[in-house]
């Protein structure tokens, strides 16, 4: 049976991992390489990095940190992050990531979703969408949040799949940093409406908030860091629940 | 132990050579014809689209060349299609070492299959010491049917052949150089066939 997904997320700055609270506050949460290990180890079924980083050396040190990576862990990986050319991706793919995931450039140029799908295949795009909700409707935020766009979630998400994106993280910013939970009423309308998975992300606050995101809001995958970085909830505490609790989840 | 990945127009197969080095084997990525017929074993990985990769093989002639290895051969993901008969995937014509069809998954569910499933009606050396609480990670949009060389079966929508074998021939739908130590059984048990 195909389990649901617990997802750790590292968020790298300058070859560091942080975690910014609502987008904003960071606070140094380690290595990411040590970390990445000790997730896979623990039982983490796959691992997102994401890179803030904004020096003009970027490139170049993603790619170092994804080699070290790829030789370090046996389980897949996601790399995002300023991420906007067919070079890009090949750069990172070829140094040993699985996927890349998009956000922002996808949003500018909608058209490089199609040619990243077309000339690395689908399942290794991601499309990372951050929503808000304002009076009632979702809109999709770029550049880390900051930025409101005119389009709504629902129908962005519909474009990026027909576009060939293989999986959406789909981050509320409502809810990311509150630890009140994930936004499962969203997660649930865009993962009943699309034909690929959907990552749920932003809320994750205590184990019941994953066992509600795979049933309430029917995600393929949950996506946390804070909780697991400065170990709120293990990996192999959250996995014993989640099977206790009937979902489906892959133990050691 | 000498080691050939075959080198063809395929995706990441940076993995591989990380996961083979992880269980201490120094492997070679090549498409030289003798390296990969002095191998002990070779491994032929895969990711992407099938009909380019077997006009790339068809190219350099390394359709002919697998045909005739001998020794332990595995191929993984696209790899494992390719040595089917036929794939859907644009309709291509594979290498025929397995008598099986390639289809694509319905859109019954989601597709492509992402994630880990489980290993069912495990039967064969390569597969020592797992059982069916064994979990690989998938992802991919078309599957081997089941058949009489299947020697694994994973469900999704319906059963299909998780992992093939006949002869010297193994193929294997999910990524084993991804599936934590699941997968590392599997590669050592494939290394260590004789």
């Amino acid at each position: 049976m195909l389990t649901k997904r617990i997802i750790p997320c590292l968020d790298i700055k300058e070859g560091r991992t942080v975690k910014g609270i609502n987008f904003v506050a960071l606070k140094d949460a380690g290595d990411p390489v040590e970390l990445a290990k000790i997730y896979s180890d623990e039982g983490a079924d796959e691992l997102v990095f994401l890179d803030i980083t904004a020096t003009v050396d970027k490139r170049k040190t993603l790619v170092e940190l994804v080699t070290k990576v790829a030789k370090a862990i046996n389980i897949p990986f996601t790399v995002g992050g300023g991420i906007s050319t067919v070079e890009d991706v090949k750069a990172l793919l070829i140094a040993g990531a699985d996927k890349i995931s998009i956000n922002s450039s996808a949003v500018k140029n909608p058209d490089i979703i199609d040619q990243m799908a077309a000339e690395f295949g689908s399942q290794c795009i991601v499309v990372a969408i951050d929503t808000k909700n304002i009076d009632g409707l979702d809109f999709v935020h770029t550049h880390g949040g900051r930025k409101p766009t005119i389009l709504q979630t629902q129908e962005w998400a519909a474009e990026v799949s027909r576009r060939g994106a293989g999986e959406i993280l789909l981050t509320s910013m409502d809810h990311d940093g509150t630890k009140n939970g994930f936004a499962n009423d969203i997660i649930s309308e865009l993962s009943t409406m699309l034909p690929i998975p959907i990552i749920a992300s932003g809320g994750a606050g205590n184990m019941q908030h994953f066992k509600d995101t795979f049933t309430a809001g029917k995600a393929d995958a949950a996506l946390a860091a804070s909780i697991f970085h400065f170990k709120e909830i293990s990996i192999p505490d959250l996995k014993a629940y989640l099977g206790e609790q009937g979902i489906s989840v892959r133990l050691k | 132990m000498r080691v050939a990945i075959i080198k063809y127009n395929s995706g990441n197969v940076r993995s591989v050579l990380y996961a083979l080095e992880r269980l201490g084997i120094e492997a070679e990525l090549t498409d030289d014809w003798e390296k990969i017929k002095g191998a002990e074993k070779v491994i032929f990985p895969g990711q992407g689209e099938a009909s380019s990769a077997m006009r790339y093989l068809k190219e350099r002639k390394l359709d002919q060349l697998i045909k005739e290895l001998k020794q332990p051969f595995f191929g993984i993901c696209l790899g494992q299609q390719l040595l089917c008969e036929h794939s859907e995937e644009n309709d291509t014509t594979c290498l025929g070492i397995f008598p099986v069809k390639v289809r694509k998954f319905p859109p019954i569910d989601k597709v492509p299959h992402v994630g880990w499933n489980n290993l069912e009606n495990l039967k064969s050396p390569l597969l020592e010491g797992l059982d069916e609480e064994a979990f690989v990670y998938y992802v991919h949009s078309y599957y081997a049917e089941l058949s009489p060389f299947t020697i694994a079966s994973t469900h999704y929508m319906d059963n299909f052949s998780a992992l093939l074998h006949r002869d010297n021939f193994y193929a294997m739908q999910a990524h084993p150089e991804k599936s934590g130590l699941t997968g590392e059984i599997i590669l050592r048990n494939f290394l260590n066939l004789k």
